[in-house]
């Protein structure tokens, strides 16, 4: 198993490279750079530009300028951010502790809501439950995200239940370690429940189609003739049964999480990496966005491999290869 | 007369779907004696397996047992409350399936399967049900039995499965084992592996078999009595060699005549037989008994 993560691993390498020179001729499709927006400014002198863009290495060939970035990242320094004036790995390196927070927070929080309605509206089908649940569902996959994110900002602004945006109060750094979880906790609470929504009707449907299919199967009928209960029934054998697929699935539905997760990070100012990529693009600060695309691709890769690792703990027919 | 362990009196279960109602199984009687076999013969939908789900009380909506005793040592079944019989399934009645490939949960060793069945009905759990379990893969005939425990349902061919699913059914000493044609899905040679296995184990372990099959040559070796069923109900019932030797009713004729040489029984269904009743017959069902223990349907007599 170890050597098949590591083999996995290896072979990301090529590929976040790409993304990193993809991501860098993006950034190159608008005319300029970073040191325009300086130039325009009569207060910086001439000088002073000129000394940065060589520290900068920005009066270099594009080629060059990648390739000598290229060769900095591969010993873990990926350049400095013109914006925040620190390393790009330590900007990019916070936002994606709350970028993590808030998808893994909104995963939990889906599943955790989606498997047991699944489960529940699969064996009670066709009742009252199942019947709201098609209504809901219907309501959840046709708002759009980012109109239930203003939503929601709307409803903490209205009654302030709950912070407007951010994911720390301004006396954050004065808590004690209790009272920080506690901070934490209470500005992730309308994030997560945004984005978690989102994937919970999807989910659920899908959970009570596995279901349904793995119910009508032989080996349920022959549990039932061992003389096991219909909770038994349904609990272990036709549940476990029924999530195998969703792993499956999980892994292509990450890129939507992340997407979403920009999504709700834009809107609600939450400091996660998707925020810090429309920033890094917009104030054409080069390295940060090169980062935080490359972040963004590691953070998808890393996601599937859990996914498939998860899948061939769970499942004894699939082997790694 | 041996001691009455089954009785299935006026048995109906209807499917009641869209488009309209089902009698699958309608006005079914028959007896099972302690050690018997019962061979229930029939071509394909002609209610076999509805009929042993319906001693089980396993027929699911849109199906339901509309009528009817199944007594079991005394004991109508249909009185029973869902745990009660619960706790018959699997103890005293133990059922295989026609379908060994899917008839075990993929996600689990053969042996958790075993140790499920005697954690509900001997309670035994750990070590002492391993060492059971292992015991009940090597008496049907399953090589290295202590590692065999541990391989994955996907690990094993089919006949070896369709072995584990008799280790699973056997495990509680049931006394009656309903068999719904246990082979159909096996290679031949597998076949009679398997058959020569129930044999051996029907003797040994002092059970009934009630044994699902459209194969007659099946029923000549290993039935005591026979039930012909077709549409839903019982056409003739009688002993075996009763029934090879004065085949009364037209439907039972048919199928003899349609019976394949004994080694190379057929895996897909008989074709259907062009006996029909007439109109006027169809109400009636009344089995006539037209020599010791052989019953006819009335109409047919
Ligand atoms: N789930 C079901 N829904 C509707 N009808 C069913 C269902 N299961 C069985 N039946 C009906 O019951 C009849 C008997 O089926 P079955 O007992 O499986 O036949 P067989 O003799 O081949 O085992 C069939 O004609 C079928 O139409
Ligand atoms: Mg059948």
């Amino acid at each position: 198993m170890l050597r098949f993560i590591l083999k996995r691993l290896l072979l990301m390498v090529p590929l976040v490279i790409g993304i990193s020179l993809l991501s860098f001729c993006v950034m190159q499709l608008a005319p300029g750079d970073y040191l325009d927006q300086l130039r325009g400014d009569p207060q910086i002198r001439p000088e002073t530009i000129e000394r940065l863009s060589q520290q900068y290495g920005l009066d270099k060939p594009k080629a060059t300028q990648y390739v000598l970035w290229l060769v900095n990242a591969l010993q873990g320094n990926f350049g400095p951010s013109f914006t925040y004036k620190i390393g790009v790995f330590e900007v990019i390196m916070q936002r994606v502790y709350y970028t993590l927070l808030l998808a893994v927070c909104s995963l939990i929080f889906s599943w955790s809501i989606a498997i047991p309605m699944g489960i529940y509206i699969a064996t009670h089908r066709n009742g009252l439950a199942d019947r709201l649940m098609n209504f809901v569902a219907f309501a959840g996959i046709s708002l759009p995200g980012f109109f239930v994110a203003l939503l929601a900002m709307k409803l903490a602004q209205q009654t302030g239940w709950f912070p407007v945006g951010g994911a720390s109060s301004p006396n954050y750094e004065q808590m004690s370690w209790l009272g920080k979880v506690r901070d934490t906790g209470w500005h992730l609470l309308l994030p997560v429940l945004v984005l978690g929504t989102r994937g919970v009707s999807g989910l659920m449907r899908q959970m009570r189609g596995n279901l349904l299919d793995v119910l009508s199967e032989n080996f349920i009928m022959a549990a039932r003739a061992r003389g096991l209960a219909e909770r038994g029934v349904v609990l272990k054998h036709a549940t476990r049964n029924a999530i195998n697929p969703l792993i499956t699935i999980f892994g292509y539905e990450l890129s939507g999480l992340l997407a979403g997760a920009a999504l709700v990070e834009i809107v609600m100012s939450w400091p996660g990496l998707g925020r810090l990529l429309l920033e890094s693009v917009t104030g054409r600060d080069l390295y940060v966005a090169m980062g935080a695309f490359v972040m963004g691709a590691t953070l998808l890769i890393i996601g599937n491999l859990i996914a498939d690792v998860l899948l061939a703990v769970t499942d004894p027919r699939i082997k790694f290869s | 007369m041996s001691e009455q362990l089954l009785q299935v009196r006026n048995l109906q279960t209807q499917f009641f779907t869209d488009d309209g109602i089902i009698k699958a199984v309608d006005d079914v009687s028959f007896e099972m004696a302690r050690r018997e076999t019962l061979g229930i013969v029939g071509e394909s939908g002609s209610g076999k397996s509805v009929t042993s789900l319906s001693v089980m009380r396993l027929v699911l909506p849109p199906g339901r047992i509309t009528g009817g005793e199944i007594n079991w040592k005394g004991r109508d079944l249909r009185k029973l409350s869902e745990a009660e019989m619960r706790a018959i399934r699997g103890d005293d009645i133990a059922m295989i399936f026609q379908e060994p490939m899917t008839s075990l949960d993929p996600l689990y060793t053969v042996g958790n399967h075993i140790e499920e069945a005697l954690r509900l009905h001997q309670n035994l759990r750990g070590d002492a049900a391993r060492q059971r379990a292992i015991a009940a893969l090597d008496d049907v005939g399953i090589p290295d039995a202590a590692r065999r425990i541990d391989a994955y349902p996907h690990q094993m061919s089919g006949g070896m499965r369709q072995r584990v699913m008799i280790a699973i059914a056997l495990s509680c000493n049931p006394d009656l084992l309903i068999a719904d044609e246990p082979t159909t899905a096996l290679d031949v040679t597998v076949q009679a592996k398997v058959l020569d296995l129930m044999k051996d184990l029907r003797v040994q372990r002092d059970m009934a078999i009630m044994l699902i099959t459209h194969n007659m040559g099946l029923v000549a070796e290993m039935c005591d009595r026979v039930a012909v069923m077709h549409r839903g109900k019982i056409v003739e019932s009688a002993d075996v060699n009763q029934i090879f030797a004065n085949p009364a009713h037209p439907y039972t004729r048919g199928l003899l005549r349609s019976i394949p040489t004994l080694d190379s029984a057929p895996k897909t269904p008989l074709p259907t037989l062009d006996w029909q009743p007439e109109p006027h017959q169809k109400e009636q069902s009344h089995l006539v008994e037209i020599a010791p223990r052989h019953w006819v349907s009335a109409w047919a007599a």
